[in-house]
């Protein structure tokens, strides 16, 4: 029986960790990328409605303000790249409230990084070459699978993901023995693509091989930019092995408008489920005005990553002291 | 009644589902990175032992149950019911075949076990991990085999049968393992 004080993870976890660290700092510094740092505490944080965020209190200033740990680095690291900072990558923590399971703990490590002049198939085929020279000689995989989210939903579930037909989704979720679904999803097309895709797709992704995932439903946008030939969809990609979601990446959105006009929809799709309110980054915003450069970027969970190269049941197993022990 | 949210489902928990109570065995956090997260939570039905799972919104809530494990001794079958007894406050609960289920086979008079109570009420009984019983039936075995090999099957004086090396013979007093079956030991007078 381990006593609270130790840590949760073996050594030679942690010595692995190091070397990841170390393998990724040589990979940027030789494609020429910026290793930068943005703060952990801010004014202002992600409007993702369904993420919830520590906050903490500022006392110094003349009014105590609330400051919010952040969920990603995402809004500093694109004001540094409207600032000029070309491509630039970060190693940091991020920080989601409430999340705490097999594959999360509410502070985790986060590689996040932006490539100047990169589509969504440049930074798939980056993303490749990173995981494949982190992997090597642990793990022995076949070569990166790129997947349509249209094709792979469809292939599994037999469903479009893109036309809404309910009565064909709860027969689905029926034909499951998963009634619930009907009730928890109602009639919000989003829900019951969440719920289906965590259930029965993700956990069928990746097998011996990393996956990658683009083509993202418009609806399901976030910061990405909507595809050109095909406006249903945007240019995200979400990378996934032996059905672990190991990241999210977005051939990014420039348009300080539209960009503005996702922020309000979601605030107002977390005042609808009453989740606390956050305001808008307007300094995001400012700096997109002023212009942000061709890009695409993705964030990486470093912690699931190292739970793959061990063979990890459990992300305490590769985190020197998880929340019960922090 | 106190309210449980996901969060706070861990394994063990009791929690009114569909009007039954259950145990929570497992509860996993399934979160798409940019979507609505879920608990897919697997949970035993207490009344009628089956496993279901069963997926719910992070955040949704279930009641608890007034579920309780009590230490009792068990004290006879009038035909219907079984007799139980609570040792510290000789209070005395009966049970009907549906709540004993398979533990009748290894309930013997006086023996230790756990009773489950839902709102008072005897929702499973639970015989002790070990217990001892007698052998009244089984085939004479043959001299000099002290082998583990084979075995032999042989009646308990609670009825139930099990498994046990040549050697044994009936009359002897042997110590099995509820949770499997399985003969463990002789027991030495």
């Amino acid at each position: 029986m381990q006593s609270a004080w130790q840590p949760t993870a073996s050594l030679d976890s942690l010595r692995l960790r190091a070397e990841v660290l170390r393998k990724i700092r040589q990979f940027f510094f030789e494609r020429d990328v910026l290793e930068v740092e943005t703060p952990i505490v801010g004014q202002s944080c992600g409007t993702d409605p369904h993420l919830d965020f520590f906050t903490t209190t500022y006392d110094l200033a003349t009014v105590d303000q609330t400051l919010f740990l952040q969920t990603s680095p995402e809004f500093a690291m694109k004001r540094l790249l409207c600032a000029g900072s070309g491509s630039i990558y970060q190693i940091c923590k991020a920080f989601r409230n409430g999340e705490a399971g097999r594959y999360h703990n509410p502070e985790f490590t986060m590689l996040e990084w932006y490539q100047l002049g990169y589509g969504l198939d440049d930074l798939m085929a980056e993303v490749a070459d990173l995981l494949d020279y982190l992997t090597a000689g642990y793990l022995n995989l076949q070569a990166t699978q790129r997947l349509n989210y249209q094709d792979v939903f469809f292939n599994i579930t037999g469903l479009n993901p893109f036309v809404f037909t309910i009565e064909q989704y709860e027969a689905f979720a029926l034909a499951n023995h998963q009634p619930e679904a009907l009730s928890l999803c109602g009639h919000d097309h989003n829900l019951w693509l969440d719920f289906i895709f965590s259930h029965h797709v993700q956990p069928t992704l990746g097998q011996s091989r990393f996956c990658l995932v683009y083509g993202y439903p418009a609806s399901q946008s976030s910061l990405a930019r909507i595809n050109t030939s095909n406006p249903n969809t945007v240019d995200r990609v979400e990378v996934f092995i032996e059905g672990v979601e190991l990241g999210n990446g977005y051939y990014e959105l420039q348009d300080p408008i539209e960009q503005s006009l996702r922020f309000d929809a979601e605030i107002n799709g977390r005042n609808v489920t009453g989740r606390p309110a956050v305001v808008k980054d307007a300094r995001l915003i400012s700096a997109l005005e002023f212009g942000l450069p061709e890009c695409a970027g993705i964030a990486i969970g470093l912690d699931r990553l190292l739970m793959i190269l061990t063979h990890s049941k459990h992300i305490e197993d590769v985190l020197s002291f998880s929340i019960t022990r922090a | 009644m106190a309210i449980y949210s996901t969060n706070e489902f861990k394994s063990g928990l009791k929690v009114m589902l569909d009007n039954d109570p259950c145990a929570i065995i497992e509860n996993e956090f399934v979160k798409p990175g940019k979507g609505q997260a879920f608990n897919r939570v697997k949970i035993r039905n207490l009344k009628t032992g089956r496993v279901i799972e069963r997926t719910f919104k992070s955040g949704d809530s279930l009641e608890s149950a007034d579920v309780i494990d009590v230490e009792m001794q068990y004290l006879y079958n009038d035909g219907e019911y079984r007799h139980f007894m609570t040792p510290e406050s000789f209070e005395q609960y009966q049970c009907d075949a549906k709540a004993v289920g398979d533990a009748s086979k290894w309930l013997k008079d006086q023996d230790m076990c756990t009773v489950t109570l839902w709102n008072d009420a005897p929702l499973s009984v639970t015989p002790a991990n070990f217990v001892e019983l007698t052998i009244v039936e089984t085939d004479p075995g043959v001299r000099g085999d002290t082998s583990g090999g084979g075995g032999k099957p042989a009646t308990l004086d609670t009825g139930a049968v099990v498994r046990v090396p040549l050697f044994v013979q009936q009359g002897e007093v042997i110590k099995v393992d509820t949770r499997t079956g399985e003969y463990i030991s002789r027991v030495k007078d």
